[in-house]
């Protein structure tokens, strides 16, 4: 499945809606949203905004109620799963294992879909995993069982896994949420570094500051629609973050590093903090059709 | 130890358990006169314990004892659940009540193949039913829906059977309770046969998509984002390991406690890697089962001990055993990390 042309965006969704059965409102409303090849793009929003359903629908594991998902320039239905899991690696929120199986084993899942059934490692299988497990820190766990690791172990070595897969996208749900510092931070690096590499990154978090930091772009859902979308600083706007979150937000720039802080501020809010809306608040009407045909 | 190591040594215990088998019954024999009678020479009485009773028995345990342990392991897998057996979706319901009705109808003093072959019905009829109640309108399989399918199902049979036993004389009722405990006497070499053409397949199908367990084991949509088609794995998982059970419970009647004591006890000794898990429980499967069926043979002399007995007795035990210490071992490890 490498007849994508170079040019086509890694993921695409056009006028996308998903409903849930027995919803009344769609968990996603006509999504536009491009991600070029080798973006880290970040997607953020408030909980029940939609983004891991956003996730979902762009690897056509949910149904589409209407428009279109197409990821390496294929639409998502032409895709077989085997095909997919070697184009596309997916860290979900959360997995629960059903069996003590090893950090090793774990990780080597990620090579499935290269091998096949009844096809052992190969060298080259072994070195991906390795090299993995060592990216993301859990080399030194590799015989232990995953009922012995913390929750932060368990979720880099579910980053690992996605790693070994050598996908050219890699997309993320909270891939850090239970993560020390050291730890995310080492995580978003390594994002940030594969991005850098060629690797395509999508990245679903609620941390607005390091999602502004590391990200080329953001997409900033409320309620299965599109806020805002653009560069870190056109969408992280005080007024937009208090509209979408129902909670007063302050926006700083860091003089030491020159990124964004965001400040959520307490709900009953001084009057001199609930400033009049600024003049990029225009931004959070527009959508990604508006960034696609500039 | 190594995969390979334990997989060496069972197969080896199956050489030597089956060796065994043909030795000890009613008449004990020595190994000389069974090597003379497998090559066709001693006593006929011998050839034709060795040949025409003792070998098929043994033969016969090897196949439903690994039969049963790769099913269940299959079915832990598919259900996301270590305590799923093969019986748990109602296949031992449905062969019980195919068996009671042959038995009920005096069909078995006729036909030899009547109680295998209604059995083999009922396992048949009751897997339709539940993967029937279980797929969606859009063909999906629900494995939750899939385990209230089973559980119901396999109540509703077991209440039919019951009836029929209610209204049946006491020689029925008596026939049917053993057949329901599980035998091996009546296994012969044209069932062997059967029973064979009829079950590897199945169980190599089965190991074949050892791979694709193992990520049904971590949950059905990252085994999807890893390139699986879950919703035919499951069904293919679901339908061979259903029949190699039937297989087992039309030739030998219902004989608990392997499927869910082995592939436990192999997981608990090599990891829950499925491409191990599955060949080892075949062959842990078939030294346990041809033990206990020693055991039911000769414990009693002459009279035969049902072989589900013999299993439950022996395997809870020692399931216990391997439980306990497993749990020692892990909350060790607790502690240590």
């Amino acid at each position: 499945m490498s007849m994508s042309s170079a040019e086509s965006p890694a993921l695409e969704a056009t006028d996308l809606t998903v409903h849930y059965p027995n919803v009344p409102v769609p968990a996603l409303d006509s999504v536009n949203m491009i991600v070029p090849k080798g973006a880290f793009y970040a997607v953020l929003g408030p909980n029940g905004s939609g983004k891991s359903t956003l996730l979902r629908a762009l690897l056509g594991m949910v149904p589409h109620a209407s428009g279109r998902a197409r990821l390496s320039g294929q639409p998502i239905s032409d895709w077989n799963r085997r095909a997919l899991a070697r184009e596309a690696g997916v860290v979900t929120q959360s997995e629960s294992v059903a069996f003590p199986i090893t950090v090793r084993e774990l990780v080597a899942m990620g090579r499935y879909p290269h091998l096949g059934a009844l096809q052992s490692e190969r060298i080259t299988d072994r070195a991906a995993i390795t090299e993995a497990m060592r990216m993301c820190d859990v080399g030194d766990l590799a015989h232990r069982s995953l009922s012995t690791l913390s929750g932060g172990e368990l979720q880099r070595a579910r980053v690992a896994r996605a790693f070994a897969q050598e996908p050219n996208i890699l997309l993320l749900d909270e891939p850090t949420t239970s993560l020390d510092i050291r730890h995310e931070m080492e995580i978003l690096e390594l994002l940030r570094t594969s991005a850098n590499g060629g690797m395509t990154i999508f990245l679903i978090t609620h941390h607005l500051d390091l999602a502004a930091r590391f990200a080329d772009r953001l997409l900033l859902l409320d309620r299965g629609r599109v806020a805002a979308e653009g560069e870190p600083r056109e969408v992280l706007l005080e007024a937009t973050l208090k509209r979408v979150y129902g909670w007063p937000i302050s926006i700083s720039n860091d003089p030491a590093t020159g990124v964004l802080h965001v400040t959520p501020l307490s709900a009953t809010s001084h009057p001199s903090q609930d400033r009049a809306p600024t003049p990029g608040e225009t931004r959070d009407q527009t959508d990604a059709s508006s960034y696609k045909s500039r | 130890m190594k995969p390979f190591a334990w997989a060496g040594l069972l197969a080896l215990a199956v050489v030597l358990v089956f060796m065994l088998s043909l030795r000890l019954g009613s008449v004990d024999l020595t190994t000389a006169q069974v090597f003379a009678a497998l090559r066709g020479q001693g006593d006929v009485n011998v050839r034709q314990i060795v040949i025409e009773l003792r070998a098929p028995r043994a033969a016969m345990a090897i196949l439903v004892g690994g039969g049963l342990s790769l099913s269940g392991a299959v079915f832990q897998a598919l259900l996301r659940n270590p305590l799923a057996e093969p019986y748990i979706l109602g296949i031992s319901g449905g062969a019980a009540t195919g068996a009671v009705l042959a038995l009920a109808l005096g069909l078995t003093a006729s036909l030899t193949w009547a109680l295998p072959a209604a059995a083999l019905a009922g396992a048949l009829l009751a897997i339709l039913l539940v993967l029937g109640v279980a797929s969606s309108a859009d063909h999906r399989v629900d494995v939750r829906v899939l385990l209230l399918a089973g559980v119901v199902v396999g109540a509703f049979f077991t209440a039919f059977m019951s009836f029929v036993l209610s209204i049946s004389d006491a020689r029925t009722v008596r026939s049917a309770v053993l057949w329901m405990m599980g035998s091996l006497a009546s296994s012969d070499w044209s069932t062997v046969w059967m029973v064979t053409l009829y079950s590897l397949p199945a169980a190599i199908a089965l190991m074949a998509l050892a791979r694709p367990l193992n990520l049904l084991a971590i949950g059905e949509e990252t085994a999807g984002y890893l390139g699986t088609n879950v919703e035919r794995v499951k069904r293919i998982a679901y339908v061979l390991a259903s029949l190699l059970t039937a297989a087992g419970v039309a030739a030998t009647g219902v004989i608990g406690f392997v499927g869910l004591i082995v592939p436990h006890g192999v997981r608990l000794s090599v990891g829950a890697d499925y491409r191990v898990l599955l060949p080892l429980s075949f062959l842990a499967g078939a030294v346990f089962l041809t033990l206990a069926d020693i055991v039911a043979r000769t414990v009693l002399s002459p009279t035969e001990v049902p072989i589900g007995v013999v299993t439950a007795f022996v395997g809870v035990p020692l399931f216990l055993l391997l439980l306990r210490r497993s749990v020692g071992a892990r909350s060790g490890s607790e502690i240590e990390s």
